[in-house]
């Protein structure tokens, strides 16, 4: 079974040499526990099955080692690879299906058209879909009913991409379905929250099927955030953003 | 292979250059189809009906949207010198800085340009801290790919041609020579190089275009803008 190793001190009985040696060759990732972009990358690395040390971040109080490697963005993820950062979660995604090209299953396929639409649903992903979900859970009233239906047609869009399909990569799951793949848990805990249900199985069949096929993967499975901890952060911050507009 | 390359593209468009810069790179014959933009053709709507936007690549019967997506499938699917480097950390580099001129880059240089007072400045502040670090990406290379253009050039294609003409149109300076001296050398060497310039818009007539076109430029963005 795949285990982070959290930071701990080496064994004295290493050579200083030795150690910095060993220390350069591991993988480390620096994320936060309710990061949906660190959890891709996780899953990522579980799938070519590497082993990596996981530093957690306070993103309140960022620590130096962080600031260091990802000076651009200030965020987590960041991939550590022989000392050297990434940062990104797409970018980290492509880089552990090249840098672990023969481990474990591909996560980008071989075609590069195939590689081309993965990439454009992606993007998709990230600047058309969770726009108006975000909207969706951080408002209320009109702007909220607007940012609904935005979210609804997105969705039907994907919904038309993945047409019954186990995984939108086929029958193992790939770039796309890790991309996408939290809001398997967090859409139905922002459906709980605001006792609107976005992705409903008369419109939306092959979603919910496929958030289903995501969550109950082996990869993923083992895998996932503290739900009801999630649940209380995603709470504040709708509770937070409704104040500050208010 | 020998099928049928084409690009779908405007005139005025810095993303529609990428698509054609990256083919022309790589050696692969296209035929490009302009859109009027204001009156967007049935192909166009046919083939990124999700987008409705410029540039698409048609490849046989494959279709690619998107513009950095359209430069990495080209350097994936043709023979010819490559756009990224081999190296996997240094193309999760060059995929870093592409997606930062995009996701970090388009906006607050758009919003810098016709917008005034405060939030104007601010906009200016926050591009020129992004194009400075950009800057310091070049690190005495002579393109940010290395000897050769790559990614990472292609995707700032922007800076480098459109960038002066805006300004002028604007009337706003945002890199000088003298605080961007290695950005502004780059743009020189990427806009003068043999293959770049097939692909260039005319300058005088983009000029034209963009200063004709200022007042909508302006109250587009102004109903972008963040209300006070």
């Amino acid at each position: 079974m795949m285990k982070r190793n959290l930071t701990t001190h080496h064994s004295a009985t290493l050579s200083a040499m030795e150690r910095q040696e060993e220390d350069e060759d591991r993988v480390k990732l620096f994320g936060f526990w309710s990061s949906p972009y660190v959890y891709k990358v996780e899953w990522a690395l579980r799938i070519k099955g590497i082993q990596y040390d996981y530093i957690e971040e306070n993103l309140e109080n960022k620590s130096d080692q962080l600031l260091e490697y990802n000076p651009v963005h200030k965020k987590v993820p960041v991939l550590i690879y022989q000392g050297k950062p990434i940062a990104e979660s797409e970018v980290i995604l492509e880089f552990i299906d090249e840098a672990w090209k023969h481990h474990g299953d591909r996560i980008l396929p071989e075609d590069p058209y195939d590689r081309a639409m993965a990439r454009f649903w992606v993007r998709f992903g990230k600047d058309t879909l969770s726009p108006p979900i975000w909207k969706w859970f951080t408002t209320q009233g009109q702007e909220q009913e607007a940012a609904y239906a935005a979210a609804v047609e997105q969705l039907q869009i994907l919904e038309k991409e993945l047409d019954g399909k186990r995984f939108f990569a086929g029958e193992k799951m790939g770039l796309v379905d890790l991309s996408l793949g939290p809001f398997s848990y967090i859409i139905p805990i922002y459906e709980e929250i605001t006792g609107v249900k976005l992705i409903k199985e008369e419109k939306l069949p092959s979603l919910l099927a496929w958030m289903d096929n995501f969550l109950n993967s082996s990869i993923v499975r083992e895998h996932l955030p503290p739900m009801d901890k999630l649940k209380l952060r995603c709470q504040a911050i709708r509770e937070a953003f409704l104040k500050n507009t208010n | 292979m020998g099928e049928t390359v084409k690009v779908i593209g405007a005139f005025d468009s810095p993303f529609s250059h990428r698509a054609e810069v990256a083919l022309r790179l790589k050696g692969v014959p296209y035929e490009l189809l302009l859109e009027d933009l204001g009156n967007k053709s049935d192909l166009l709507l046919k083939h990124n009906p999700i987008h409705k936007k410029v540039p698409v690549l048609l490849h046989g019967d494959r279709t690619i949207p998107e513009s950095l997506v359209i430069v990495e499938y080209v350097d994936e699917a043709f023979q010819g010198p490559p756009l990224l480097p081999a190296d996997p950390f240094d193309r999760a580099t060059a995929r870093f800085w592409a997606r930062f001129l995009d996701d970090k880059c388009s906006t607050p240089f758009w919003l810098s340009l016709w917008t005034e007072g405060e939030v104007q400045q601010g906009f200016m502040k926050e591009i020129k801290g992004n194009l400075k670090l950009l800057e310091g990406q070049l690190k005495g290379k002579r393109f940010f790919g290395g000897d050769t253009i790559g990614l990472v050039d292609i995707a700032a294609s922007g800076f480098a041609h459109w960038l002066p003409l805006f300004e002028e149109v604007a009337g706003v300076t945002l890199a000088t020579p003298e605080e961007f001296p290695d950005l502004c050398r780059w743009g020189k060497d990427y806009t003068s190089h043999d293959t770049v310039k097939q692909c260039l818009p005319d300058r005088a007539t983009l000029l034209a275009r963009f200063t004709a076109k200022k007042d909508m430029f302006v109250s587009t963005v102004k109903s972008m803008a963040p209300k006070s």
